[in-house]
């Protein structure tokens, strides 16, 4: 059996630099001994260590798992350690990650835009230069949530068509139409579009 | 600062491309110069690796802004990377023209 493929990592910026190397005692002319520190191991130091956040709200941003965060981390103190106690020089490359960014909607010309450069912080819309700009959460996934959030939570009626909110705590079926007394099923639900 | 249009054309009032990877032609802008360049874009009709090909080809631009209809999700990774700016207009119907007056609105 072939094992779970990874989920990617989520990384917000590339680290500034490439690497560390030694300097000083007889370990600086080996070129050869480094340690491959991920790119993944850098984010989670970036966040655990340097953002101050816990292992939970860091494994939210890196969109993996808590114990999965937790392991990343452990496995690049673990690096560092080496690094740092056998004088080996750190080379920051590899690992199952993406880069993202946030992005914006432009509540003006309605275009939608990323911001790529974390230091700077945005403004204005770099198309029509409006100051009307919002954060737009879940690019990617926007057609998906609008269709949950719209079909999922009704209750309607299979025989009359009556449609009411669900009411969270009560199953659809335990609810009965008042028009035609029948017993009410989800919208969109597998039985839903089975009738 | 250099900008990236993806055209379906090679003029100023052709409509701008919906899609990156396999728009027809790419304009490169220039907003200090007020230059264009019109790149046709070679990986088109490509069976697959269109998209980081024109992530590639606008990099050796150094372009800052990608503006587009849509990105695919290699693209997104990529140009992130690259820092450049991606913009989506969801409006077909636009021209370049019509877009290089918005970006000059500053």
């Amino acid at each position: 059996m072939s094992p779970r493929p990874k989920r990617l990592r989520k990384i917000s910026n590339p680290p500034p630099i490439s690497g560390f190397r030694p300097y000083g005692g007889k370990h600086n002319k080996s070129n050869n001994d480094a340690v491959f520190l991920e790119y993944e191991e850098y984010e989670s130091i970036r966040l655990c260590d340097f953002e101050r956040l816990n292992h939970f709200e860091a494994s939210e941003i890196m969109n993996v798992s808590r114990p999965t965060l937790t392991r990343i981390y452990s496995k690049a103190r673990e690096k560092m350690s080496e690094a740092l106690v056998l004088g080996k020089q750190i080379i920051i490359e590899g690992g199952k990650v993406y880069f993202d960014s946030e992005w914006f909607a432009c509540n003006s010309c309605g275009c939608y835009f990323n911001n790529p450069d974390k230091e700077v912080e945005t403004e204005e819309c770099p198309l029509c230069g409006s100051k009307a700009i919002s954060i737009y959460e879940d690019f990617e996934y926007d057609d998906v949530s609008d269709a949950s959030q719209v079909t999922q939570n009704i209750c309607v009626c299979p025989s009359c068509g009556y449609a009411k909110p669900h009411s969270f705590g009560t199953p659809c079926r335990k609810e009965v139409c008042p028009e035609c007394q029948h017993h009410l099923v989800r919208k969109e639900s597998q039985h839903y579009k089975r009738i | 600062m250099k900008a990236a249009i993806t055209s379906t054309g090679n003029s100023l009032n052709s409509k701008m491309d919906q899609r990156f990877g396999r728009c027809a032609y790419f304009v490169i802008y220039d907003t200090e110069s007020d230059g264009y360049e019109f790149i046709p874009n070679s990986g088109k009709d490509a069976p697959e690796g269109a998209g980081p090909a024109a992530a590639q080809l606008v990099a050796s631009r150094d372009v800052k802004k990608v503006i587009s209809g849509e990105f695919g999700i290699k693209i997104k990774s990529l140009l992130d990377r690259l820092n450049i700016q991606m913009i989506v207009l969801k409006e077909p119907e636009k021209t370049i023209g019509q877009i290089v007056e918005l970006l000059n609105h500053k």
